[in-house]
């Protein structure tokens, strides 16, 4: 009796056990498989001429030079606009603001607006940037409005980072007389800045990964030449996979997963890039 | 002698003064400017939603807010066009309804086997997987719903076109997990090991503790991840506008193919006449949206803070 009852405690045990795994399995192999698959899919189309040359017929053939270059220049637009802003609004936090309402009422719009929608964000820029500011449809209204999706990112971040800088810095500064700004623009923001870079770099891949704001704002699938100003529209490649993969009949399935191939080394190169940051400010900090 | 080193001691004085009044002048505008960078977050997201009530209420001088959430056709250039929600509504919900329970299980599952059974190591290891996961772009996840998942359900179920709701709901589940598992798993990790060790001590398995002492103590954080996980679901746009169908007829079955509000707004709006009816329609339909994540969100925060609060003596 009570061995029956041991052992069948131990046989669901080990069935729940297994199912744990298992689930860890599904989540973990999916994403193996996707890299994997696009390397080996996408790897057969990536020649000097893909990364170089101009698409032809429609994207079949020829090359994504200026969906690549898009794309950098997006990133450094969002990065342009959402750094500068969100440090000073992450130093206003951490360092002048006092715990009352309008703090509150800060951090709440902070986290909700983490959370909203990416194609709000398009509608969002395409009735401000594109027509109110009369920035039209262009690189410049589409780097704002990835700007704007990227606030709540870079303001999290780099309040994490000032407020990880020890308090006996600033007090240390503040002891000899120097001024508050001083302290924070000499002691607190050089200590915080691996946290923030980290963040920004996580934002801009964020950004390119991005479709459904810039398919709203400006992104063009062919244009002859490269942009030539801010006001122009411009390709990207998160788009162009979108409309090589979902609207161009006879696409060779080759052509597709090397544009797939491209945009996923470009997002996950940026992603390892703020991995690598943050392990080694975390080493130098423990030695 | 001793009146001029007076003076020049005064004269230092007053410029040291000044200058000391110039840079606080510069300070006090270096930090003008940080408040107000500080107050961006609230002005972008009042802004969001200025925008959208001033696009997008226009709409109701046209059609009654009950004809436009509750009408079956949504025939925008038809002559007299209507404005019909109802599929998209549906479509919306079916869809995170679907990912929502597949993915909250395995979500769940996997935390706490990264949380309680997994060696150290390996847990190490499989973290940065499930962070990759949550950093590839949607539109990826949506090119690989299209090229490998939708003909895997097709020959499945039999269907004429694997671009269905069924589809886009499995992508999204996917896309929902990363998420669903670090909150899950952070709650856990603060369940306090005297509760599993009390547990143990009574001759509790592995599992009996886990299953009877983790997961409800960890309950509201798991919630929270949960909630976190329908809004990413609710916004998500690329993924359900590639693979999901685009049928504008209200959905009956998970293997229709359908429309999201997402997707209704991306692929509608460029069409759109600035200002004109759609425009303004489409404006609506992201107002409900925002208005869906925005509740979803405010919950997953409040029950978050719950959580923080439980164990915190």
């Amino acid at each position: 009796m009570t061995t029956g009852v041991v052992n069948s405690r131990r046989i669901s045990q080990r069935t729940a056990l297994t199912f744990l795994g298992l689930a860890t399995a599904i989540t973990v192999v999916p994403v193996l498989f996707i890299i994997i698959y696009t390397i080996i899919n996408g790897g057969a189309a990536i020649s000097w001429d893909f990364l170089t040359q101009f698409p032809s017929q429609a994207g079949r053939a020829g090359g994504i030079l200026p969906a690549i270059i898009g794309t950098f220049y997006l990133m450094l637009g969002t990065l342009v606009f959402a750094l500068p802003l969100g440090v000073m609004a992450g130093i206003y936090l951490t360092e002048y603001a006092r715990d009352n309402w309008l703090t509150r009422l800060i951090n709440l719009a902070i986290v909700n607006l983490a959370g909203v929608p990416s194609i709000v964000f398009g509608l969002f820029g395409l009735s401000v940037f594109v027509l109110a500011f009369n920035f039209g449809l262009s690189l410049l209204a589409a780097s704002l409005t990835l700007a704007c999706q990227a606030l709540a990112m870079v303001i999290t971040s780099s309040r994490e980072a000032i407020l990880a800088v020890p308090r006996e810095y600033r007090e240390g500064s503040l002891a000899i007389g120097v001024t508050k700004w001083q302290t924070v623009r000499y002691i607190v923001l050089p200590q915080a800045l691996p946290g923030i870079i980290t963040g920004a770099v996580l934002a801009i891949s964020r950004a390119a990964g991005e479709t459904a704001p810039i398919l709203v704002v400006g992104a063009a699938f062919l244009l002859p030449k490269l942009p030539q100003s801010p006001f122009d529209q411009f390709m990207a490649l998160s788009y162009h996979l979108y409309t090589v993969s979902a609207h161009v009949p006879n696409m060779p399935k080759e052509t597709v997963w090397g544009v797939a191939l491209v945009l996923l080394v470009v997002v996950l190169s940026f992603d390892m890039l703020a991995a690598a940051i943050r392990i080694k400010t975390r080493r130098r900090k423990q030695s | 002698m001793a009146m001029l080193q007076r003076q020049i001691t005064a004269a230092v004085k007053v410029s040291e003064t000044r200058l000391r009044q110039r840079l606080r002048l510069g300070e006090r505008v270096i930090e003008g400017w940080i408040f107000l960078a500080g107050l961006l977050a609230i002005v972008v997201l009042l802004g969001i939603i200025f925008i959208l009530f001033k696009e997008g209420l226009p709409i109701f001088a046209y059609t009654s807010p009950w004809e436009f959430l509750f009408g079956t056709e949504w025939c925008p250039v038809s002559d007299p066009p209507t404005f019909g929600i109802a599929p998209f509504f549906v479509s919306t919900l079916m869809i995170t309804l679907i990912a929502t329970v597949i993915a909250v299980p395995v979500g769940v599952a996997c935390a706490a086997y990264l949380s309680e059974v997994a060696p150290k190591r390996v847990a190490e290891a499989i973290k940065p997987i499930v962070e990759i996961l949550a950093g590839i772009p949607s539109v990826m996840m949506g090119f690989i719903g299209l090229a490998l998942l939708s003909p895997l359900v097709q020959s499945a179920f039999k269907l004429n076109t694997g671009l269905c709701g069924l589809t886009a709901a499995i992508m999204l589940a996917l896309m929902s997990l990363p998420i669903i598992v670090s909150v899950s798993e952070d709650a856990l990790h603060a369940v306090p090991r005297e509760f599993k060790e009390a547990s143990y001590a009574l001759g509790a398995t592995k599992w009996e503790t886990i299953w009877h002492v983790c997961i409800p103590s960890a309950l509201s954080g798991i919630a929270a991840a949960i909630l976190l996980g329908v809004g990413r679901a609710i916004g998500e746009t690329m993924t359900v506008l590639m693979v999901a169908g685009g049928a504008l007829a209200v959905p009956v079955s998970p293997t229709d193919p359908m429309t999201t509000m997402t997707a209704a707004i991306a692929s509608g709006i460029g069409n759109a006449v600035r200002g004109g009816l759609q425009y303004q329609a489409l404006f609506a339909v992201g107002l409900i949206l925002f208005a869906l994540t925005l509740t979803v969100n405010i919950s997953a925060e409040r029950v978050l803070e719950r959580q923080k609060r439980k164990f915190t003596r």
